[in-house]
């Protein structure tokens, strides 16, 4: 494994792109892999648009040139990867096949994170081939934009393949905290279940989405509220996550409230398809 | 009606930005009017008015231009057209 051997990413939606974005614009090679060619196509144009808004907002930096873009559907692309990143959708049995496929592929001694959300990385380390190469990094969303990731190591997680993915992330500019595991780690135990409340009050008609973000923008000095974080995050991701919490802690308080399960029926999934709390006048 | 590089000029472009902001950000604002700093534009929406100049105006931003100080203002933004060659100045 050298440091020119591309990045993989498995998974090329919101997130994939959003990484993807970040390893090119720093330089290194990647490798997109998603079952589907319709949105391998779109994320091409996005990872355009994105290496824009990177280096526009200096969350990329304007001098190096954009590393090589793969896009496949082609799991077996992904052998000669120098790191895999998992960024498929929040879904227990999805990611362990996909972990389960992804380390049958790669060389040993490949470091894989997984950017779930709200799964615990040893219920996943199952189900790869090496759970002591496996570890979590929880991107934020944008990654080219937000510098700080929560870095999660599992109990069988190695020295050596923590060692390896932080100089990685250090490689692209990224800042990380590590933590211990868990069900949400920390961002999302906390963040999954203040937007799942904010609907609440919402659903609850005791104050508008506008007012709910007013109030922790204003008062507690929150770049955007808990609803503008739900409308970038995704609404069917929120939904999926909850899930994920709710069945690992008991914890009532994550069931998905009527007002979110609605909107994702409907298909308001938040900025990704133009409407979600706030409508944001099409698809960015 | 539709314009070209040739035929357009700098008050043109100031006109079709200011109409835009309008539109898309629901905001009346002087051309000189710091959109960043005055909180009105978050950082999508910077991406948003390149791609509306790069549509509009058929200009490719690209490397050094593409900094948030191009996009500050609507004069700002009129020069980089300008200068990119997608008006005359
Ligand atoms: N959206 C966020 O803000 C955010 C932030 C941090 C982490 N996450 C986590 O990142 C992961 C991805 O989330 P997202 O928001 O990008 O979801 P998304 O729905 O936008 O994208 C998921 C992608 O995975 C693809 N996919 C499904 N099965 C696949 C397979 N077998 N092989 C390859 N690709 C497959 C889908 O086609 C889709 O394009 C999730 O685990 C999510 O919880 C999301």
């Amino acid at each position: 494994m050298t440091n020119t051997d591309p990045v993989a990413v498995l998974g090329a939606g919101v997130m994939g792109t959003g990484i993807a974005t970040l390893a090119l614009g720093h330089g290194l090679p990647v490798v997109l892999v998603d079952v589907d060619d319709a949105v391998l196509e779109r994320a091409l144009a996005q990872v355009a648009r994105q290496l824009k808004l990177g280096r526009l907002m200096g969350g990329l930096p304007r001098e190096s040139a954009d590393g090589r873009l793969i896009t496949t559907t082609d799991l077996s692309a992904i052998v000669g990867a120098r790191a895999v990143v998992e960024s498929v959708t929040e879904k227990p049995g999805l990611k362990k096949e996909v972990l389960a496929a992804a380390t049958a592929v790669i060389r040993p001694g490949t470091p894989v994170v997984t950017n779930t959300s709200a799964i615990p990385v040893d219920e996943l380390a199952e189900a790869a081939a090496r759970p002591d190469e496996f570890l979590g990094a929880h991107f934020m969303n944008p990654p080219y934009l937000i510098k700080t990731i929560e870095v999660v190591r599992g109990p069988r997680t190695s020295d050596v393949a923590l060692a390896a993915v932080l100089e990685l992330l250090g490689e692209v500019g990224q800042q990380p905290v590590v933590v211990g595991d868990g069900p949400g780690f920390v961002v999302n135990r906390i963040l999954q279940r203040v937007i799942n409340e904010a609907a609440r009050i919402v659903q609850e008609g005791i104050a508008t989405p506008e007012a709910v973000d007013a109030l922790f923008t204003g008062c507690l000095g929150h770049r955007t509220g808990p609803l503008g974080t739900a409308d970038l995050i995704g609404l069917d991701n929120v939904v999926d996550s909850l899930h994920v919490l709710l069945d690992r802690t008991g914890d009532e308080g994550y069931r998905p409230c009527d007002l979110l399960v609605t909107k994702v029926k409907a298909g308001e999934h938040g900025r990704k398809t133009g409407k979600g709390f706030y409508d944001h006048g099409g698809v960015l | 009606m539709t314009t070209t590089a040739e035929t357009r000029d700098a008050d043109d472009v100031r006109r079709n930005l200011l109409e835009f902001l309008k539109q898309r950000a629901k905001a009346e604002v002087e051309p000189d009017f710091d959109l960043f700093a005055g909180g009105l534009v978050s950082s999508l929406f910077a991406l948003e008015l390149v791609v509306h100049l790069e549509n509009a105006f058929g200009v490719t931003v690209g490397g050094e231009d593409l900094k948030i100080d191009n996009f500050r203002t609507v004069d700002a933004m009129t020069a980089l057209v300008v200068r990119s060659g997608g008006a005359r100045g």
